[in-house]
């Protein structure tokens, strides 16, 4: 399949922003075609696809809304990614619309204690290696977590909270919780755990990705350590940037989220290490949970929220509040995931697979969790007004249609 | 001081000069909607010491306490005030492991919402537990106690105590020490008393003591000491005793030496009023020369409690029985 795609506004976060034409041929991006199939964008944004680093749950529907073409799988689920059967099974599940980067368990069952098969789980298809939702409380087996993924070249995906401070909390320390009476545990939670992991990672040489760095002395360390030249790269979802504890207030368990929303401070921190490139990669989180596991007091409720199909709008909203430039979201977005996964793509460079997504950057909407399509509505920006759709999106130059295909049979 | 940035919870809409359909918190509040509160507490008061004919003006409603936490004072005083107005009540006590799961809280809100009751009284373990509840049932709420959140009806039988024996609570100054970490006491307390723009200290080793409290508009202090000079009243919390024991005070009798109302405090505090929500550690938080002695209400609190649970429940069902002017 050959396809010339004209009339489009180009945004890479290698090449920059640019009104001209993209030419697919094999489902792989090049220069020039002289014969192909016209794909008329009509004058709007054509981007790379979204590359979604950290999902809970695979929600073809949700990642279709959102422009999102690759997920990276965590490890949290029923059963444990740490079996190369399960991870092989995990990768599969996403055909033919999505591809599923399954993030293996760095220690069996994610209990933190014995190293995981890393090397057999990445033969089956692992991407990298992870804590999943939890920390690895021993610095001796995180030690050695990082120094063996070192070995095999993956990256080692951390949570980043210290486990002592936020067992059995559900909240940041502040005003908020104090108020709803809510158990919190100390901004300083994230700052202790990121604080180890940097220095496991720089004295291991291990490639490190924080999936979500959310307060200001965490952000900090990891700016300092990036100087020193460690190998680390940080995550963040876009509640973390939109929204302070404050979104808690009535005990709306939709902002039951780990690690819990920060004080307004905090807030203020993250948006500023987005732009200034201290964090790399926004992610969505999506973790849909049905109201079995939300309607609950808010202590009692799981924490967790869905995020791919807004993904692109609420990041959108740094754009417009002058934080980022198009391209520079596009690296958060697709570029810099695609690097911590080891993924040849995130760019609208040629030789890179077409996975590309046409968008309307000022598409009005609302953001209503019952009309999402994600598998349960628990989405913290319930009632929202934002703006930015996805019109059309091409995996490998195949386009994915709205209406999803049927799983495959196994 | 900065402004508070926190948003109260909306208003639930209502009828009359207290425009809420439930109770679940001293949040929301207006400060002439506590003081209606305390009135109607006060004929109560009266009522309560007297023989006169009995008033049964909730004959006929059911009233169920549904307490998902165990408690002795608490239910006994709801039921006895549920009952000296003609209601029937129920009660209703769920062991807290077999009610541990939410949809079976939920549900069980929906069986009693549709087994028509009037009024749903509520003690539950978890924070806004109750707030959950009252969105998902038509009849009356009434917050018996949720989690570390707020305890209403404890902070209006304490505000009707100190308005009684002190006249006012306009800028007297009082002092709340001990467990307020997780103390829904103290936080309901916090705001009714700044409601009714007394000056409120509060006072516990820094390990029991909530992150941003100065935001509730209260001063903090760490020495009792310190705390207790100038107090017109002295408000001794419950310190559990599983908190003791080096969790997050070292011992009892360290707790004692350092935020213990013992006989030597009090003789600084020759006017001071001495309250206690109970149960008591004596010996631990406050000695018995203190709680039995000229200056302590704490019996009286007791008393108190029936009067303003009487009240509420009076209160919150006047839209139900239609009384005019409330419909």
């Amino acid at each position: 399949m050959r396809l010339r795609f004209t009339n489009a506004q180009l945004v890479c976060p290698v090449a920059g922003e640019w009104r001209g034409e993209l030419f697919v041929a094999d489902g792989v991006l090049v220069d020039y075609l002289d014969e192909a199939q016209v794909v008329d964008c009509g004058g709007r944004m054509l981007a790379p696809a979204i590359i979604d680093l950290g999902v809970f749950k695979v929600d073809r529907a949700a990642c279709r809304a959102g422009g999102i073409v690759h997920v990276a799988l965590m490890p949290d689920g029923a059963p444990v990614l740490d079996d190369p059967g399960v991870v092989q099974r995990a990768a599969l599940i996403g055909k033919p619309d999505l591809w599923i980067h399954p993030i293996a368990a760095a220690t069996r069952g994610l209990l933190g204690r014995e190293l995981a098969e890393m090397a057999i789980c990445r033969s089956a298809g692992a991407r990298a290696v992870g804590t999943g939702a939890g920390w690895i409380a021993d610095s001796a087996v995180m030690r050695r977590v990082l120094t063996y993924a070192r070995d095999l070249d993956v990256a080692v995906i951390a949570h980043a909270e210290d486990g002592n401070l936020t067992a059995g909390t559900v909240a940041t320390e502040g005003e908020t919780a104090t108020r709803l009476g809510l158990p919190a545990a100390p901004a300083v939670a994230e700052a202790l755990a990121v604080a180890r992991d940097l220095l496991l990672a720089e004295e291991t040489g291990a490639r490190l990705h924080l999936r979500q760095v959310t307060t200001a002395a965490a952000l900090d360390l990891v700016r300092a350590a990036k100087r020193r030249g460690v190998a680390v790269t940080a995550g963040i979802t876009p509640a973390h940037l939109h929204l302070s504890d404050l979104a808690m207030s009535d005990f709306r368990s939709f902002a039951h989220l780990s690690p819990p929303l920060r004080g307004e401070a905090d807030r203020q921190a993250a948006l500023a290490a987005v732009a200034d490139g201290t964090i790399d990669v926004i992610a969505s989180g999506h973790d849909p949970r049905g109201p079995e596991e939300k309607r609950l007091p808010f202590a009692d409720s799981a924490p967790g929220m869905i995020g791919a199909e807004t993904l692109l709008p609420l990041s959108l909203m740094l754009v417009r509040d002058g934080l980022l430039t198009l391209p520079a979201l596009f690296d958060r977005l697709a570029r810099n995931p695609a690097r911590v996964l080891g993924l040849d793509t995130g760019t609208l460079g040629a030789g890179m697979p077409a996975d590309l997504m046409l968008f309307d950057e000022k598409a009005p909407w609302r953001i209503d969790g019952d009309a999402s399509v994600a598998s349960a509505g628990n989405t913290p920006f319930d009632g929202l007004p934002v703006q930015g759709r996805v019109l059309r999106l091409w995996k490998a130059g195949h386009e994915i249609s709205a209406t999803p295909s049927p799983p495959p049979t196994s | 001081m900065p402004a508070s940035d926190h948003r109260p919870a909306t208003l639930i809409p209502g009828g009359g000069v207290f425009p809420h359909r439930h109770l679940t918190g001293i949040e929301g509040l207006q400060p002439h909607e506590i003081t209606f509160l305390l009135d109607e507490a006060e004929r109560w008061v009266d009522a309560n010491r007297t023989h006169a004919e009995p008033d049964k003006r909730l004959a006929g409603l059911t009233q169920i306490n549904a307490f998902f936490e165990n408690s002795t004072r608490t239910l006994l005083s709801f039921e006895i005030a549920g009952k000296r107005l003609g209601a029937d009540v129920v009660n209703m006590h769920t062991a807290q492991s077999s009610v541990k799961k939410g949809e079976t809280l939920i549900d069980t809100a929906q069986t009693l919402n549709a087994m028509r009751a009037d009024v749903l009284v509520i003690r539950h373990s978890s924070s806004g537990a109750v707030r959950l509840i009252a969105d998902k049932v038509d009849c009356a709420v009434l917050n018996a106690g949720d989690g570390r959140h707020e305890h209403p009806t404890q902070a209006l039988l304490d505000a009707l105590t100190i308005r009684r024996r002190r006249g006012s609570i306009a800028g007297k100054r009082v002092v709340i020490c001990g467990d307020l970490l997780h103390s829904r006491v103290a936080r309901s307390n916090i705001l009714a008393l700044t409601a009714l723009a007394a000056e409120v200290r509060v006072c516990a080793p820094s390990t029991l003591m909530p992150p941003a409290i100065e935001r509730m508009f209260v001063t903090p202090f760490a020495d009792f000491d310190e705390a207790l000079r100038g107090a017109d009243v002295v408000m001794m919390l419950r310190v559990q005793t599983e908190r003791m024991a080096g969790g997050f005070i070292p011992s009892n009798r360290e707790y004692r030496l350092r935020y213990g109302l013992t006989a030597e405090r009090m003789a600084r505090l020759p006017d001071a009023l001495i309250m206690h929500p109970g149960p008591m550690n004596r010996g631990v938080e406050i000695d018995s020369v203190v709680a039995d002695g000229p200056q302590s209400a704490i019996t009286e609190q007791v008393a108190m409690g029936v009067a303003v649970r009487m009240a509420c429940l009076d209160v919150l069902t006047r839209r139900a029985r239609g009384v005019e002017g409330w419909a």
